[in-house]
């Protein structure tokens, strides 16, 4: 019988099958950040271990790092001490460490792809669950707990038990204003958060085929809020240009002999999925969140269902809805917004900020509104620049602040206050996530522009000709 | 870390029937920041369990001194969202050893598994029966049977089997975790490595 794409990936990885039990499954890239490592990197310490693999081991610090004032010291002892313990660790264990400051610093989901680090067909993990992002190239990407971290820091390999296997089609064309993430949302909203729990997912079909790698990375990173434990794209064509000439990208022989591989990436014809599911692109407007986790997301031009409607317990519904200060039936669009956040592991790239541009060109943002405009690597901060981004968002009253996760977890001090409400290009609207208090709209760049400059909840197609 | 042994918890347990209890709720980001792995219990739930200005919410489960015990009972789709380990954490060092729910997150349940909490997972039907079984008398024993495999609601005798590899169910029982393992078989990891695809 045939292979599906992640069994390809999987089975050329499994080190050991234990029998009624996990696989160990080796793992060829791993990348480390300042919150999630320091117990590994202490527990490995208490055992005697070292690090079995320096060099498929790549740190980068940005969950906890300022966005402005990077050049100055870390005001905040303890995420100076997470930073700080990075360094001294990576240093200790003769890890590469792109720190605060460093040129190819920037958010660990976004520098991978940048520098060549995700490949097609390789095991990537990260103690950060949009680990997945790295699927859009055809590699197996998840995100795994701090233990685990220990274990592939000691070891090289995790212990898991092979996931099941869904394939997520989406075909048809996408309507004017629609864009990965509108994709990505609408899937979360149909499965539920919990929808694709125990699963490994695939996306196939036109709609995939037709995005750039950015928008597969923004759909793969998305993969998670449905509860899988990832997603990925086979590489094609643009799989093999996108990455071609990166800093760690083979070249040469090594690289005639990784497309030897590479070719081989696909499902095959006859190869049977767990479960199948297929969506028209047709049906899909650009989306918006209006409750406390990512499936709780509507066509921005509907209204919120009503608790009876939806899915899952009444009062958590209502619950969900008494936190947001929203009510059953009410409409999106109109909506008064006080933040507006781009940015993140999700949609900080530069096709993210081109999409901001395109809207916010030659228009004001709105007075009341606050924006964080925080792009996702120093690299994407160099184009926004280069290309001339920078001057349009200057012009129309924006500021770009440094790389980082920033408010998408809310661990420095970018925090939405308590009580206001943003709209956020990020991944997650559960309770206080970008703050205690905060209240959080997911939608795409589009939104966020469009939003930005009408100073409420805006269907950015009246913007687009 | 190795972690305590699991064999036999009989305790009273902590309703919380919300669903899709996210890793955010659990422990907010802002207390991620430590190095080590201590104190995480306090902010357990910190923003349902505390004001802002630090005084404890009264209505919140784990205010409210009828309730307590070293079993947690949460709702559907319990530990969404985050791979931070850290709130498995906060969950034992609370002084959980068991979380029950009809229905977990992947990675919060594999974290669970990791650090020593046995994650127990029962049919919708059997997790209400525990919620009212609480909800109508907080003394309510629960036995969690990790040999047998079994949750019994001691009073009624009503029981359900639950699943777990018996790798984990090993692992569990004698207190030993993975990196025990993979360090045994590290000459088999690195001739494996040479061999690989790319
Ligand atoms: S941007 Fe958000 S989701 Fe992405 S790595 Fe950072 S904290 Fe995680």
């Amino acid at each position: 019988m045939g292979k599906t794409l992640f069994d390809k990936v999987w089975d050329a990885h499994v080190v050991r099958s234990i029998e009624d039990g996990p696989d160990v499954v080796f793992i060829d890239r791993h990348m480390v950040h300042e919150v999630t490592s320091p117990v590994a990197f202490r527990g490995l310490k208490s055992r005697g271990l070292k690090v079995m693999h320096p060099e498929k081991t790549f740190a980068t610090a940005d969950h906890n790092t300022p966005t402005i004032n990077q050049h100055l010291p870390v005001e905040d002892p303890l995420s100076a001490g997470q930073l700080k313990a990075l360094e001294e660790n990576a240093a200790e264990y003769g890890i590469s460490h792109w720190g605060l400051g460093h040129e190819k610093n920037g958010i660990v989901h976004v520098v991978g792809p940048e520098y060549g680090i995700t490949q097609p067909g390789v095991t990537m993990v990260c103690g950060d669950s949009h680990t997945s992002t790295h699927g859009a190239f055809g590699a197996i990407a998840f995100g795994i707990g701090t233990s685990e971290v220990e274990m592939v820091l000691s070891s090289q390999c995790i212990m898991q038990p092979k996931p099941k296997k869904m394939r997520i089609n989406v075909n048809g064309d996408l309507q004017k204003g629609v864009s990965p993430k509108d994709v990505a949302l609408y899937i979360i909203s149909k499965l539920t958060t919990s929808g694709a729990t125990g699963y490994f997912v695939e996306y196939a079909g036109d709609v995939f085929r037709n995005m750039t790698m950015e928008g597969r990375m923004t759909v793969c990173n998305l993969s998670i809020e449905m509860g899988a434990r990832g997603g990925m794209i086979a590489p094609d064509e643009k799989t093999f240009e996108y990455i071609k000439g990166r800093e760690k990208t083979p070249i040469g022989a090594d690289w005639d002999k990784a497309m030897s591989y590479w070719e081989t990436l696909y499902t095959d014809e006859d190869a049977t999925f767990d479960e199948e599911l297929n969506f028209e692109a047709s049906d899909i407007e650009p989306m918006i969140t209006y409750g406390t986790n990512p499936g709780m997301g509507i066509g921005i031009s509907k209204s919120i269902p009503n608790a009876t409607d939806v899915e899952g317990g009444v009062e958590t519904y209502k619950k969900s809805l008494g936190y947001m200060d929203f009510n059953e039936g009410e409409d999106m669009i109109g909506k008064k917004i006080d933040y507006v956040f781009i940015g993140s592991c999700t949609n900080g790239r530069i096709e993210d900020f081109r999409a901001f541009a395109d809207i916010v060109k030659g228009k004001k943002k709105a007075d009341h509104v606050t924006a964080w405009l925080v792009p996702g690597s120093h690299k994407v901060e160099d184009a926004i620049k280069e290309e001339g981004l920078l001057d349009i968002f200057t012009e129309a009253g924006f500021e770009l602040r440094e790389p980082g996760c920033s408010a998408c977890l809310a661990m420095n001090d970018d925090k939405i206050p308590a009580g206001k409400l943003a709209v956020s290009t990020s991944n997650r609207n559960f309770e206080g996530r970008q703050g205690p208090g905060s209240r959080t709209l997911l939608a795409s760049p589009l939104v966020a522009a469009a939003s930005a400059v009408n100073g409420v909840v805006t269907d950015p197609r009246e913007f687009l000709s | 870390m190795a972690y305590d042994k699991f064999e036999i918890l009989t305790s009273t347990a902590v309703p919380l029937p919300i669903e899709n209890v996210d890793t955010d709720q659990i422990i907010p980001a802002r207390f991620l920041k430590a190095t080590e792995r201590k104190g995480f219990g306090d902010n357990l739930f910190r923003d349902w369990r505390y004001n802002s200005d630090d005084s404890p919410k009264s209505e919140f489960v784990l205010n409210n001194p009828t309730y307590s015990g070293k079993i947690l009972v949460g709702g559907k789709n319990f530990g969404s969202g985050s791979s931070r380990e850290h709130a498995a954490w906060a969950v034992y060092d609370y002084g959980f050893r068991c979380v029950i729910s009809s229905f977990f997150a992947d990675i919060f349940k594999n974290n669970c598994l990791n650090i020593g909490v046995l994650p127990v997972q029962v049919s919708t039907e059997f997790a209400d029966k525990i919620f009212k079984a609480i909800e109508s008398d907080a003394n309510t024993e629960i036995e969690v049977n990790l040999p047998e495999q079994t949750v019994t609601l001691k009073a009624t005798g009503e029981s359900e089997s639950f699943a777990i590899n018996s790798y984990k169910k090993g692992n569990m029982l004698n207190g030993f975790d993975d990196i025990d393992y993979l360090q045994n078989i590290k000459g088999e990891i690195s001739e494996f490595a040479k061999n690989l695809p790319l």
